[in-house]
């Protein structure tokens, strides 16, 4: 007999929370907190959605998504989980560009990107200053019609350079391009570009294993192999529960971290949604999907300092339609040193493009193959100008497509950054349709990455406390 | 509770949320923002944690008078008038 993942699992709960990614994780955790009883449903057999890992033989450990975070993680991480784990974040220093236009290495930080804008780039520090200071002002409830190339236009006219140095960043942390609305790229930009970027040091592994264990002295419920085929709404639109691996399990909220697109469309019945969102939720721009090449070195093998993030490209200019294309001229390799993982001595780097699903999903098994193959070869090509010996030291190669993080996250088209701007509004008004159904995860651009996920599901967990919360008589 | 309990709360609540900072001569009349590190999340917290422990609800139009530590205290007194002070 197959083995019972939901075994033991009550009749109800106070909260179902639908998928493990950092901001099911965050929400499951934070309503724990607050007394109630949450069980967390998670169809893989590991949690941490996006934020994950894997291994393979040799004793490699490969992270999808582990490098380049915000220093606000340390503050979110203490808050929302424990000083242990905001005490193992630790920053990465060595940003380099490696491109037709500049080739330079920065710390990350307001700070050296002034100096380096300044003295590079030829940028007086007034327009430096106050592109900062402009970006940093930005909230999302500010205009939406300004993009972020009118925004580069109006600070840097006709520096295509510039805008790459600015922009290349932040399409490989959430996808998003120079035509999305400036306010996310502000948002995002003061996020990362005030106090550096950041890792989490002993892996992502180590991570989410930390977040499981608080979870469990919180009282969670956490349940993998699990996974959600619908989600119960009452005739007067309310949710009642879930049916998951095929048992009914009640509830009083849920809160979705599956795929905005997914949880309304896919989890809950049509008959219980007015036509108009549906129609909303339809319009809803799902962000593009990655291709990823893992390259494990031999035991013992090594390479000398190649900084940890390198935004490597031979396109002559920023162009996002390059980015995306499966001619891959652009790529953003991740350098994992030993200092990782403390204790290991395994060198490891992850190649990470982003990628057009549409461009994987229809090829033939063979093309699929034999194109994971050229992407396998052509990163190896490309790697050779910063690991020389590289092919000699290979132990494991291997490479994912949008076709595996599809598989891996059951996301629309193997979406990996979440929606478009205009799926933060979806997001926030689904309880206002259907009560008690909340969603939280990467949606909108701004409430994607890891601190916006982490973030976002705080955000949602304090809006379902407020409903389960009864008024007090004295209010 | 009263208005000097309440403001025990509060400053009971701050030093949870931010650790390193130094609370004892925090003046009730100037924005909380311009004397710490806050950020809207910390708002929120400072929101949930009235939630758990008095189950009083705060609309978002109102957390505008979470300003400072005087608005607080006038803001929450009516509200908090029978919960019953820490021991």
């Amino acid at each position: 007999m197959p083995k019972d993942f939901l075994k033991g699992v009550h009749d109800s709960y106070d909260v179902i929370v639908i998928g493990s990614g950092l901001a099911g994780l965050t929400a499951a955790n934070t309503l724990a907190r607050q007394g109630y009883s949450v069980l967390l449903l998670e169809h893989h057999y590991q949690l941490g959605g996006m934020a994950t890992w894997f291994k393979r033989r040799g004793g490699h450990i490969f992270d999808i998504s582990l490098h380049g975070f915000p220093h606000g993680m340390i503050k979110s991480c203490r808050k929302y989980w424990t000083q242990e784990i905001a005490d193992s974040i630790v920053q990465l220093k060595g940003i380099r560009f490696e491109n037709p236009q500049f080739s330079l290495r920065t710390t990350f930080n307001r700070e050296d990107f002034t100096r380096q804008l300044v003295e590079k780039f030829g940028q007086s520090p007034e327009v430096v200053s106050d592109f900062f200071d402009t970006a940093r002002k930005m909230n999302f409830y500010d205009d939406q019609t300004t993009t972020t190339r009118e925004l580069f236009e109006r600070f840097f006219p006709g520096r295509g350079d510039v805008v790459r140095l600015l922009m290349e960043p932040i399409t490989y942390a959430n996808g998003s391009t120079l035509d999305d609305p400036a306010i996310t790229y502000g948002i995002v930009f003061s996020n990362f570009m005030s106090k550096g970027v950041f890792t989490f040091q002993g892996g992502t592994d180590k991570l989410v294993t930390q977040m499981r264990d608080e979870m469990t002295r919180n009282g969670v419920d956490v349940r993998i192999r699990s996974l959600v085929e619908r989600i119960e709404v009452s005739r007067d639109r309310r949710v009642t529960g879930v049916v998951v691996n095929g048992r009914r399990i009640g509830c009083r909220a849920i809160v979705s971290n599956a795929n905005l697109k997914t949880t309304i469309l896919k989890l809950v019945d049509r008959s219980n949604l007015d036509p108009e969102f549906v129609a909303e939720t339809e319009a809803v721009r799902l962000n593009n999907s990655s291709c990823q090449v893992y390259i494990a070195l031999k035991p013992g093998e090594r390479f000398d300092d190649c900084g940890d993030l390198l935004f490597h490209s031979e396109h002559e200019g920023f162009d996002v339609e390059a980015l995306l294309s499966r001619k891959v001229s652009s790529r953003t390799f991740s350098f994992y040193y030993p200092e990782t993982r403390p204790g290991s001595d395994r060198y490891l780097i992850v190649s990470s493009t982003n990628a057009n699903y549409s461009d994987w999903a229809t090829l033939s098994e063979e093309d699929y193959q034999a194109s994971k193959q050229d992407l396998i070869e052509t990163t190896l090509d490309c790697l050779e100008q910063y690991v020389p010996n590289v092919r000699n030291q290979l132990d494991h190669v291997e490479a994912a497509t949008p076709r595996t993080f599809e598989h891996y996250t059951r996301h629309q088209q193997g979406a990996s950054f979440g929606t478009k701007f205009e799926g933060l509004k979806v997001s926030q008004e689904l309880p206002e349709h259907i009560q008690g159904l909340f969603h939280s995860g990467s949606v909108g651009i701004i409430m994607s990455g890891w601190l916006g996920a982490v973030n976002y599901g705080v955000i949602v967990a304090n809006n379902v406390d407020k409903l389960l919360t009864p008024t007090t008589a004295t209010a | 509770m009263t208005p000097e309990q309440i403001r025990t709360v509060i400053l009971d609540i701050l030093s949870r949320i931010a650790p390193d900072e130094d609370l004892s001569d925090l003046d009730d009349t100037v924005p909380f923002r311009e004397q710490m590190e806050l950020d809207s999340m910390d708002f929120l917290d400072i929101v949930m944690e009235l939630r758990k422990r008095y189950r009083v609800q705060i609309p978002e139009e109102e957390y505008q008078q979470l300003v400072t530590m005087q608005s607080t205290v006038e803001y929450l007194e009516p509200r908090l008038k029978d919960a019953e002070s820490p021991a």
